[in-house]
């Protein structure tokens, strides 16, 4: 069972998509494990033939539990031990010295629970405006009403407040993982303002004969000049765990995506600087649609080196973020709106959005996140170079 | 195909992408984006899925057409009309 992110405790394997017997070569997707963030799709990581399962389906075991027996080729004794992810730094806390009462929160699914029909879990309730209008109003998690028989939440389950059963699995994971942090991480914060017209116009102009499927959004430009800001300071991608940096030559950067009322997720885009800006945008959509559908794969959750939350064009001014760890950085952009701007000493109306970091102080400090932030700004002024 | 029919195949592309929003709850003339809370890329995969399903361009230009849940209907009559 691999860790899939610093929160994770335990995992429920509820598909086995191969049986004993079986090849399998690395990157084979094999099992998937319901964790508090949804299904996950687990890859194995070598070659060899799956000998058989060590844990059944609809068992929940602890991170680090071996699954499954692969016996690699020419391997005739003693299989290994399926290990997907790699070693998760310790849990951070003592073993505590008796377990806490667990809140009755929503169920794992049942064991039998994937139906070919019906193969992702519900991620949010079905609400309507005027629901969602009073809960975001009074900071009521919509996840945490109990839905009608029809599945929809209105205004008045609203008013009634949310049941007693305690926070869903995805918020706990959310409380868990940013608890963690906010203990654990001494944050500094930058921001800086951005001219964002060079990136309206390369949008608008690459977009203006292209087919829907084929236009860009800003979000993989942003994600473009954070890979090649992060060239020359490599300081903020990678991991701290045991009192050390590990940086990552290659960007996996999490994109922080948006559940609509059940939270968010930050899974990876995969080594960002080596790809050219139109896969990056199609890798995107794809990883926003499975987000949504609430299936990725444990790498995508394990693997990424920093995060990139971008509010979108209907956003505020800025954001500062809270790392994800066992992350060191976590770069914000904020929604860009008009304003007064001055240029070769004349003010002038621009788009103008705030760009933020939030970076570890055990590993960078505000000089070279300052120099940092500045790459990204610069390298965003004349996106055609990316 | 009828006003009805697009109106039909436009309420359920959005039904993909904001399941969580109830159309009868939602005011057709106030800003479509606001009004089923979807962000860029939600915004991109309805035009994707329209332009596909009515055969059209749908030109990135025309975008301020279809601002609202009527204009973008009246838009897509237009069209595929």
């Amino acid at each position: 069972m691999p860790s899939l992110g610093a929160d994770m405790e335990a995992g429920t394997l509820v598909e086995q998509l191969i049986s004993p017997g079986t090849e399998v070569h690395r990157g084979d997707i094999i099992a998937v494990v319901e964790t508090q963030k949804g299904a996950i799709e687990i890859e194995v990581f070598e070659d060899g033939r799956l000998e058989n399962w060590l844990v059944q389906l609809g068992e929940k075991v602890p991170v680090g539990t071996p699954l499954a027996m692969i016996r690699a080729q020419g391997e005739p004794e003693t299989p290994q031990p399926l290990d997907p992810a790699p070693k998760p730094p310790p849990p951070e806390a003592p073993p505590r010295p008796e377990p806490l009462p667990q809140p009755p929160g929503p169920e794992m699914p049942p064991p039998d629970l994937p139906q070919p029909e019906q193969p992702y879990p519900e991620l949010r309730p079905r609400a309507s405006p005027a629901a969602r209008r009073l809960a975001a109003q009074s900071g009521i998690d919509l996840g945490r009403i109990s839905a009608r028989a029809d599945g929809t939440v209105r205004y008045a389950d609203v008013q009634a407040g949310p049941r007693q059963s305690g926070m869903p699995d995805m918020r706990r994971a959310i409380a868990a993982a940013m608890a963690r942090s906010k203990r654990e991480i001494p944050h500094y914060y930058l921001s800086h303002q951005s001219d964002q017209s060079a990136i309206e116009d390369f949008v608008t102009r690459a977009n203006a004969d292209r087919a829907p499927e084929e236009r860009l959004v800003p979000a993989a430009i942003y994600l473009k000049a954070v890979a090649g800001a992060l060239r020359k300071y490599p300081e903020f991608s990678g991991t701290y765990a045991d009192g050390a940096f590990f940086p990552s030559d290659a960007a996996h950067i999490g994109l922080a995506i948006n559940l609509r009322g059940k939270g968010l997720v930050a899974p990876a885009l995969f080594d960002v600087g080596a790809k050219d800006l139109y896969t990056l945008m199609s890798e995107m959509r794809d990883l926003i649609a499975r987000t949504r559908a609430g299936r990725f794969k444990a790498r995508e959750l394990s693997d990424a080196t920093i995060t990139l939350t971008s509010l979108g064009d209907r956003g505020v001014d800025g954001l500062f973020g809270v790392i994800y760890p066992p992350q060191t950085a976590i770069v914000g952009i904020g929604t860009p709106r008009p304003a007064p701007w001055v240029e070769d000493g004349a003010v002038v109306a621009r788009p103008v959005t705030t760009l933020t970091l939030a970076a570890d102080h055990r590993v960078s400090d505000g000089h070279r996140g300052a120099l940092f932030l500045r790459a990204i700004d610069t390298l965003l002024q004349n996106p055609e170079a990316l | 195909m009828t006003q009805e029919e697009i109106e039909t195949a436009l309420i359920a592309e959005l039904n993909r992408i904001a399941p969580d929003i109830d159309l009868e709850d939602v005011d057709r003339g106030h800003d479509l984006r606001e009004e089923f809370d979807i962000d860029s890329i939600d915004f991109l995969n309805l035009v994707t899925a329209l332009a596909k399903r009515f055969g059209l361009d749908m030109p990135e230009a025309d975008y301020p057409q279809m601002d609202t849940f009527d204009h973008l209907h009246a838009y897509l009559v237009a069209k595929s009309g």
